[in-house]
């Protein structure tokens, strides 16, 4: 069999494999460590028989193999059980909720891919001069501040003190798309925030390590000008690395979406898996934590694949 | 021995930090829930910077009072407390849980290696917030589950580091003599690896320790890490972020405090890592 399609079955049965454990993760953090859920659920003043219809309710009885197996094999034909808290059904909730998270996230990263790549790359070419200076001192800035801050800094100077877009993303149906865009910016750039920096100066480390090979010692000897070597013998070079960079990234907007959809009050998985862990609504939890963990196990595959893929040397074996 | 400006600067602050933390009784100018004036009333500072619209009074406290009233400068300053002392000891746990098990991966190598690092990155292959989410959902917010929770996810990046440093140890001459001397492994890895290792290590630490400041405020912010009474950063912002839709500020303070902390660890994390890079990995 030709290596790349072995290694990259591989790499695809390791994703299936981490998506398994994952739930056996989530499911022993919910149910086996210390603490009675129904307990939890209920709070301090519950009586003896609430306790007991909740653990009933909840399937506690069982032993913890059987909740795991009906579970997994639940989720595995859609039902992802029924919310505590409301009675209404996981799946329907969440796939109207996962669709105004992808829509945030989509245009977070449509944003900030090419502005990382492109500062990336000014940082590169004016390596150690002002551009690259300021760039990597701004970055590491917003580095340091966490997601929810960026949120408020941005709600505090755009919306209330320029009042150019609404601090509270709301969308619906009835709006027209630009309407949609007009309410989720501020949020859309706070995510952008968030993740250019990282994707940015890891930009820039992937396309410098490229940039000390000898061949490209070689370009500039024959007399390129810098752009013409980073077009031309860099950038194809340092595609795989930065294909990478940016599907790590991408894994990274989905734990950035949890804390910005919070702070925006916007309607999606984020808020919903927030707002259910405060509540202690275990089944959502559950469900809402696996799907974001399958989200990212996801990405960091697609990552590891199309880097195999991008390989000249695994494509082209000796 | 020159220490470099940028590290200067951030030990100052680095130390002023812990400074207050450590006498946060004895500096605050209130009680921590003392109610001392009106809601949001503003601040002493911008009245001196001109952001206080004209017509007010000098106002009486230097960060204004938050949205029930209590002066803010003693919000800031018992906050400060909870989170320093709580990413700190998260930080200590996850360091002597991450390096143990990496060193001993690392040392034993075979079977003990295999399972160790793969059951790591099981752990990593779920972001640590959905994790914290998830367990934190079912289990008692008290300050010792939150260090235990988020020491015990961190330490999976200190094992990953602590691994791949000692890796490189264990195939010294030295190391290969104390195991023909008879040395036990915890000999091996105390006074072998440990003195050898310690230098990146600490700089990591530093890194370790803003990133759990930052994850124990998004835990507070979100409503499940520190619980009232008790104030940490995180959670001056969520009790203030009403006021930020009326152009108050009050939340955007500890914003500057987590971002300074942020700054300060870094530069000398990066003094500490250019040090010992700089001597080829010796001990510095």
């Amino acid at each position: 069999m030709h290596p790349v399609i072995k290694l990259v079955a591989q790499r695809f049965a390791l994703g299936i494999i981490l998506l398994l454990a994952a739930s056996v993760i989530i499911f022993v953090g919910t149910t086996i460590l210390p603490g009675d859920v129904a307990q939890q659920i209920l709070g301090q003043g519950a009586t003896p028989e609430n306790l007991a219809t909740v653990r009933a309710e909840l399937g506690l009885n069982d032993p913890p193999l059987t909740r795991y197996f009906d579970w997994l094999g639940g989720v595995l034909q859609g039902d992802l059980g029924t919310a505590l808290t409301n009675g209404r059904d996981i799946a329907s909730t969440m796939s109207d909720k996962m669709g105004k998270t992808l829509f945030l996230a989509f245009w977070a990263a449509a944003i900030s891919v090419p502005l990382a790549i492109f500062l990336g790359l000014v940082a590169v070419r004016y390596k150690d001069r002002w551009p690259d200076k300021l760039i990597s001192s701004v970055t590491l800035t917003t580095i340091s501040i966490p997601e929810f801050l960026i949120g408020y800094l941005l709600i505090y100077f755009v919306a209330v003190k320029l009042g150019w877009a609404p601090s509270v993303a709301m969308i619906n149906d009835s709006m027209t798309f630009v309407e949609k865009l007009h309410s989720i910016s501020i949020p859309v750039a706070a995510l952008t925030l968030v993740v250019l920096a990282h994707m940015m100066r890891m930009t820039r480390a992937a396309i410098l390590n490229v940039m000390q090979s000898p061949y490209i010692e070689t370009a500039e000897l024959k007399g390129l000008s810098t752009f013409e070597v980073i077009r031309k013998h860099a950038f194809p070079n340092a595609v795989a690395p930065i294909v990478n960079v940016v599907m790590i990234n991408l894994a990274y907007l989905v734990v950035g979406v949890v804390v910005i959809e919070v702070v925006f009050t916007y309607p999606g998985m984020g808020q919903y898996l927030v707002d259910h862990v405060v509540k202690r609504d275990v089944p959502v939890v559950q469900a809402a934590g696996l799907m974001f963990a399958a989200i990212y196990i996801l990405l960091n595959m697609t990552a590891d694949i199309v880097s195999i893929l991008a390989n000249p040397r695994l494509r082209h074996p000796k | 021995m020159r220490i470099p400006t940028a590290a200067l600067f951030g030990l100052f602050f680095t130390g002023l930090y812990f400074f207050i933390a450590i006498f946060a009784d004895y500096i605050a100018p209130y009680g921590l829930g003392e109610i001392v004036g009106d809601v949001w009333e503003p601040a002493r500072l911008g009245y001196f910077l001109g952001l206080t619209p004209d017509g007010y009074d000098e106002p009486q406290y230097w960060l204004g009072t938050d949205q029930i009233g209590r002066d803010l400068l003693t919000r800031m300053i018992y906050g400060g407390q909870t989170t320093i002392w709580i990413a700190t000891m998260a930080t200590i746990l996850s360091f002597s849980t991450g390096t143990i098990m990496g060193f001993v991966a690392a040392v034993n190598g075979g079977w003990i290696d295999q399972a160790l690092s793969r059951f790591i990155d099981l752990v990593m292959s779920i972001p640590s917030l959905i994790v914290a989410l998830v367990v934190l959902s079912v289990l008692d917010t008290t300050v010792t589950t939150l260090i235990l929770v988020m020491g015990l996810l961190d330490s999976t990046r200190v094992f990953r580091l602590a691994r791949a440093v000692a890796v490189d140890i264990t195939v010294m001459d030295y190391v290969e003599a104390a195991r023909l001397r008879g040395e036990k492994v915890a000999w091996i890895i105390f006074r072998e690896i440990l003195p050898n290792a310690l230098s990146p290590l600490v700089a990591e630490m530093g890194l370790r320790f803003i990133f759990m400041v930052l994850f124990i405020s998004t835990l507070s912010f979100l409503g499940i890490g520190v619980q009232p009474p008790a104030a940490d950063w995180g959670g001056i912002v969520k009790d203030n972020k009403d006021g930020i839709n009326f152009g108050i500020g009050a939340a955007l303070y500890p914003a500057v405090a987590i971002a300074t902390l942020a700054i300060s660890v870094n530069l000398v994390a990066d003094w500490i890592l250019n040090r010992t890079t700089s001597l080829k990995g010796g001990r510095g």
